[in-house]
């Protein structure tokens, strides 16, 4: 149980050891370390929406979604301006996790890579509208500005080669009001 | 209390109601400027992708807030949605002081000599209000080049044998040319095209006190970090409150314009950010909300005289709303085309602007502002899975090899494209909102769809390996650019205004925005807008003169 693509990968991101034992609670596992709170979502909620990222935008050479911290990106703003897409997340993670029930009687999370890609393509096709929003989303979480707490570490940026921001033409103690 | 009686009150300071405000107190009238928006400056550029002008994924960055302004759409079907101001179909501009100027990309296009004259140069176009404009490009040619040189305006137009006669060349040098420049350039020529630098309100040299563009990518839809780009904002708006005849007042949102017994306006009456309700009484009103708000402004304002909205006597106020149909090519190279230099569009061409045979007319088209990760999502092409490895793939692939070549095709007028003042929905300070219903006319669509065709075979032309078309939009069109709802003609009957900006029935009130404009050009407006603005304001201040000195 403890040994699923998730845990592995974030225990090789935060160092061995960090995590171990820490399966509930291994995708709130934030950099800022701190423990398992998030705004909106129940625990078992982000576990699956940081799969189905993580389906979106995979890890390959760079990080995926997931590392990024995408669900955290959606996480915060549906307290924000995605309040509106509360219900429409409620609704679309409890699909999916029945979609993935129904095929193999496993979590979303649990399931092996090929086999989530399989259920996201059902979704795709079912509640076309929910998956065009955790897509767009999951873009603005990776692609976005870290500010909005997802491209966590400037994942997304660094993947495409780009420098940081360059903060130019103000005082030094204005850098940190960003 | 009663707020003490001025000359003039103007509603909106974008790029029209600033030029106005600064023309008139520079006159000696005494001016109050009215902004639902908030003053910016250099300092508040944040650099969020999320939250700004272009990108609005989180909200809009200058305004206006989605709690208090919502819009009604209409679709195409009858149905009707309320939309909030950040939300795809609000054809929101902005609500800042320098309204759309402080955050724009800044081209400044004059418009052709045959943009003025539409309907003699087509003829009727069936299902579109295609007409010519009451002035001339000759009229305003004095303006533009008031504005070019009042604001600063930097390219290099010279190599543009389409362009009509002007007085001089523009104040300022282009930057240097960025990689795409160089790949398009070579191109346009080997295809027999015209290729230039584009014109810009933006300082490439210092200018007018302030400094030249470091050339970040952080352009359109962001405030300018280094105040390089040039809005009412930090131009004429500042020169106008030098004056010390000029009063900006921000955070005031219009409610109506109140008539006296004789059928001239009295004055505004407005919530001021304290959402008390106040009156400015003023001899002169202008109207500068923006094509979408001016005309609510005055569909708002009913009376028994004008039960119907202030000039809407013949039911054309809101009508006729448009703005452009972009579309384009994007390419793929084989190299990096990406050199991270901002603003990025650099180069145009303005060969299909006119004389494309079979259709009424066409576009400029230039190659795309510098793109953020974030939008670069939107120019994955259909052909590359919408998300998975490959997507991720083509984003790091392409996202430093593409270049996009772009055009805003000029607009058939649609009578029944329009604003209305909503029966049900109000603001937040109970005014009834705008109501955005119907299309934008087929042929519109078919000069787009050519535009893309030239705009691939340019890219193509630059060494692209592979191309994929940027489709025009469909639906209701007015956006940024709108324009049209307050049209200036001779004829009561068929515009709202005169040439002078002058509402026909009521002659103490002026519209003076976009929405004077018959037609909008195959260019971006804003330096049209300037233009008008400044004719406009010198003719007001003549004929104000005029009725002092016979006083």
């Amino acid at each position: 149980m403890a040994m699923k693509r998730t845990s592995i990968k974030r225990r090789r991101f935060l160092g061995m050891g960090l995590t171990a034992g820490a399966a509930g609670s291994l995708v709130s596992c934030g950099r800022t370390g701190g423990g398992a709170y998030w705004r909106f979502f129940t625990a078992a909620e982000a576990r699956t929406v940081d799969a189905i990222c993580e389906q979106i935008i995979p890890q390959d050479d760079s990080p995926g979604a997931s590392e990024a911290g995408v669900v955290r990106f959606i996480d915060l703003q549906l307290t924000r301006h995605f309040r509106k897409h509360r219900e429409a997340y409620r609704r679309g993670v409890a699909g999916v996790e029945a979609a993935a029930r129904e095929r193999s009687h496993k979590s979303f999370a649990d399931l092996p890579p090929d086999q989530q890609e399989e259920v996201l393509r059902q979704v795709q096709e079912k509640d076309s509208e929910f998956f065009a929003l955790v897509r767009v989303h999951t873009m603005q979480g990776y692609y976005g500005d870290p500010r909005h707490g997802g491209n966590r570490d400037e994942a997304g940026w660094r993947m495409l080669g780009l420098p940081s921001p360059p903060v130019r033409g103000r005082l030094p103690y204005e850098k940190k009001a960003g | 209390m009663a707020l003490k009686h001025v000359n003039a009150v103007i509603v909106g300071s974008g790029a029209g109601g600033g030029v106005v405000a600064k023309e008139l107190a520079a006159a000696g009238l005494s001016v109050v400027l009215l902004e639902r928006g908030r003053f910016q400056s250099a300092a508040d550029c944040r650099k969020d992708d999320l939250r700004n002008q272009r990108t609005t994924v989180l909200g809009n960055g200058f305004g206006p807030d989605d709690s208090r302004n919502p819009r009604v759409l209409v679709g195409e079907d009858g149905s009707e949605r309320v939309v909030a101001a950040s939300e795809s179909g609000y054809s929101n501009n902005a609500a800042c002081v320098g309204g759309g100027t402080f955050s724009y990309g800044a081209m400044a296009w004059r418009f052709m000599e045959q943009d003025f004259r539409m309907r003699s140069i087509y003829g009727a176009v069936e299902g579109s209000t295609l007409e010519d404009w009451p002035v001339g490009y000759g009229d305003l040619e004095p303006y533009y080049d008031k504005a070019e040189w009042e604001m600063g305006v930097s390219g290099d137009v010279s190599a543009d044998p389409f362009k009509a006669p002007r007085r001089r060349p523009l104040p300022m040098p282009p930057l240097p040319p960025n990689r795409e420049y160089e790949l398009l350039h070579p191109a346009a020529r080997r295809l027999g095209l015209h290729p230039f630098d584009i014109p810009m309100l933006r300082n490439t040299v210092p200018y007018n006190g302030r400094g030249p563009c470091m050339r970040c990518r952080w352009c359109v839809g962001f405030a300018c970090e280094v105040d390089a780009r040039t809005g009412t904002h930090n131009t004429v708006i500042p020169q106008a409150l030098a004056t010390g005849n000029c009063e900006l007042r921000t955070g005031c949102m219009a409610r109506e314009i109140v008539l006296d017994g004789s059928g001239r306006a009295r004055g505004v009456v407005y919530f001021d950010a304290d959402d008390r309700r106040q009156q400015q009484t003023a001899d002169l009103i202008i109207v500068a909300g923006g094509a979408v708000e001016s005309a609510r402004l005055l569909l708002n304002s009913t009376s028994r005289l004008f039960p119907t909205g202030l000039g809407n006597r013949h039911d054309w106020v809101g009508r006729n709303l448009q703005g452009h149909t972009y579309s384009g090519a994007a390419g793929l190279f084989d190299f990096d085309t990406y050199d991270d230099l901002g603003p990025g569009a650099q180069i145009a061409v303005c060969d299909y602007v006119h004389g494309n045979p079979g259709l009424a007319g066409g576009a400029m088209l230039a190659n795309e502002f510098i793109r953020l990760p974030y939008q670069f999502v939107g120019y994955v092409p259909a052909y590359v899975p919408p998300w998975g490895a490959a997507h991720k793939e083509f984003m790091r692939r392409a996202f430093k090899r593409t270049v996009v070549v772009m055009g805003p095709t000029q607009e058939m007028p649609v009578f029944d494209a329009r604003v209305q003042a909503d029966p049900k929905v109000t603001d937040y300070w109970g005014i009834p909102v705008a109501r955005l219903s119907g299309g934008r006319h087929p042929h519109s669509i078919e000069i787009a769809r050519f535009m893309a065709e030239k705009a691939d075979a340019w890219v193509k032309e630059a060494g692209a390996r592979r191309t994929w078309r940027r489709p025009p939009g469909r639906g209701l069109s007015a956006g940024q650019h709108q324009a049209g709802t307050c049209r200036m003609g001779d004829d009561p009957k068929t515009s709202v205004v005169d040439k002078y900006c002058r509402l026909h029935d009521v002659d103490n009130v002026y519209v003076i925005d976009a929405s004077v404009h018959v037609t909008n050009g195959g260019f971006n407006p804003v330096l049209t807008i300037l233009a008008i603005a400044y004719y406009a304001s010198d003719n007001l201040v003549k004929a104000w003169k005029g009725i002092r000195g016979r006083a």
